[in-house]
């Protein structure tokens, strides 16, 4: 006699269900919202024109003005100071704002939140709108673009910084104070020994995004290859946008393979 | 009384060659800083000499013009929009290829390394510049900065997706094999509960990437509130300018909350 196989049911929720629902629900509504309102022109894009754009610009991206190659250059090498100078800065002002934010640092729920609202604040601008606040402020040069750069990355190094200061082993710094430190002791040897590998590796990494980042700070006026890129796109000129391309994919490559290399020294 | 035979004097807590170390790093960071600073004309100095022009400008922006709004919202919209697309496309077009960058499920070793390149170098290009491109290519509208910020976020998430994929559990594989699943069962048996709340988390953030960058494509023409800025700022109208910059960091913050709270409750 075979007896009747039955399997235990699967559970079900009711939350799980109504929640399902209304996520669906809610995606139907963004999606039914975008597309009936968004405005393409599809007969532009896809026309005579179009094609004739391709035939004509992807082939200049592979023959890049390789004789702008000076100049060039040299603008990549300002780029590199920029986002150097910058990240550097960044690096270095986001230390205070860390050890506000670390909540085993100070104690104080108030001063931490006014941290986080600090840095929460910096990293919501993208970097592109505080290079025009900067423009507008000190003119169109390097320097505008350094301060963008500089403030842009304290928010993301910051946060990074505190998380990293709330994990560390707070015996070491009991002991230390136990055995009679004063503050700053504690901090030398108690805290930055365990951090700063930490820190360095952060700032590098963000020295990474930073040298991508300020390659565009030209399109606004903040000094960099950004400036080349504007000329060259006014000017219709594919070819040396396709060479500026060239310049900043081998750079970028470059700097993160060597920055890779250092962080994986460090940490 | 007994002397001590030799008092011990400790030399440090660091072995000399780290010292060492630590030092010439420390001189070239700075050297290098020194360098970038003078070309860049960016020394401390100079932001206190300029403070001046900063308060001016401050009372440039204020107060903002509310009577502005009005005109934001379709340009704000649009912008949305932009992102919600692109994330869209970007999330279905990196399922196979961050498929194809896991080293566990795409073992033959020459596609892995390849597709690997290309993606390296897709995400060496800047966002601005690949709107740069596409709006040479497609003209200016929103459709140039939709695939701009398509090929921006492939890049990203198929390195985050291929992460996650190449660190799974393969164990579940073998067992629902072992008891007679098929190809099909096992990817959405074991393969897809896995990876699929990673998989929404990144898609999220990402979505937070693309919101901010299709904030400024529009400097290069490719739609969305961008294009406003850009206008604004050419006529020195800096009102306008700061409603735009208040209403885009609203915009921002209140997305990245409602995208964390997502991601937090996903993962």
């Amino acid at each position: 006699m075979a007896k009747e196989l039955t399997l235990p049911e699967k559970p079900k929720s009711k939350i799980k269900l109504i929640k399902r629902i209304t996520i669906l629900v809610a995606l139907v509504l963004i999606y039914t919202w975008t597309f009936t309102s968004i405005n393409i022109r599809w007969d532009v894009i896809f026309s005579e024109r179009t094609l004739d754009n391709f035939d004509r610009i992807i082939p200049k991206f592979f023959q890049p003005a390789i004789d702008q190659t000076g100049s060039i250059m040299e603008m990549m090498f300002e780029t590199l100071f920029i986002a150097y100078t910058g990240s550097l800065a960044a690096a270095i002002i986001a230390v205070p704002l860390a050890f506000l934010c670390a909540s085993n640092m100070v104690k104080n729920k108030f001063l931490n939140n006014i941290g986080m609202w600090i840095l929460g604040g910096v990293r919501a601008f993208p970097e592109i709108v505080l290079a025009i606040i900067f423009v507008a402020a000190v003119g169109p040069n390097p320097f505008a673009g350094v301060l963008a750069i500089a403030i842009g990355s304290t928010g993301m190094l910051g946060k990074l910084y505190s998380e990293v200061l709330e994990s560390i082993d707070m015996n070491v710094v009991e002991a230390l104070e136990a055995s009679g430190a004063n503050k700053l002791q504690i901090l030398f040897y108690g805290i930055l020994p365990q951090v700063l590998p930490e820190f360095l590796s952060y700032a590098i990494y963000r020295f990474e995004i930073d040298v991508r980042a300020s390659s565009v700070l030209g399109i606004v006026g903040a000094g960099g290859i950004g400036t080349l890129i504007t000329f060259a796109y006014m000017n219709r000129n594919w070819e040396e946008v396709g060479m500026i391309l060239l310049v900043i994919i081998i750079t970028v490559t470059i700097i993160d393979q060597i920055s890779g290399f250092i962080r994986k020294r460090l940490v | 009384m007994s002397k001590h035979p030799s008092s011990f004097t400790p030399k440090g807590l660091y072995p000399a060659k780290t010292k060492w170390i630590t030092t010439i790093s420390l001189l070239v960071v700075l050297g290098f800083y020194l360098l970038s600073s003078f070309k860049t004309d960016s020394f401390i100095v100079n932001f206190f000499v300029k403070l001046p022009n900063v308060f001016g400008l401050i009372s440039d922006f204020f107060p903002p013009d509310w009577s502005y709004v009005s005109s934001i919202w379709p340009k704000l919209f649009e912008t949305i929009h932009i992102a919600i697309i692109a994330t869209t496309v970007a999330v279905i077009i990196s399922i196979p290829f961050s498929l194809l960058t896991a080293n566990n499920v795409t073992t033959n070793s020459w596609l892995y390394q390849g597709m690997r390149f290309i993606l390296n170098i897709i995400r060496t290009v800047p966002d601005i510049v690949l709107a740069v491109v596409f709006v040479g290519l497609f003209g200016i509208g929103a459709f140039s900065g939709i695939v701009a910020l398509i090929v921006f976020a492939v890049g990203i998430l198929v390195k985050l997706m291929s992460e996650v994929i190449e660190t799974i559990d393969m164990n579940p594989t073998e067992a629902i094999r072992a008891s007679g699943g098929n190809t099909l069962q096992t990817i959405s048996f074991a393969i897809v509960p896995q990876v699929l709340p990673q998989f929404i988390s990144f898609s999220l953030y990402v979505f937070e990437i693309n919101i901010r960058a299709s904030l400024v494509l529009g400097l290069v023409g490719a739609g969305g509130i961008g294009q406003l800025l850009n206008t604004q700022i050419n006529f020195m109208n800096y009102p306008a300018v700061s409603t735009i910059i208040i209403i885009v960091f609203a915009v921002v913050v209140v997305i990245d909350y409602i995208s964390s709270k997502l991601r937090e409750g996903l993962v």
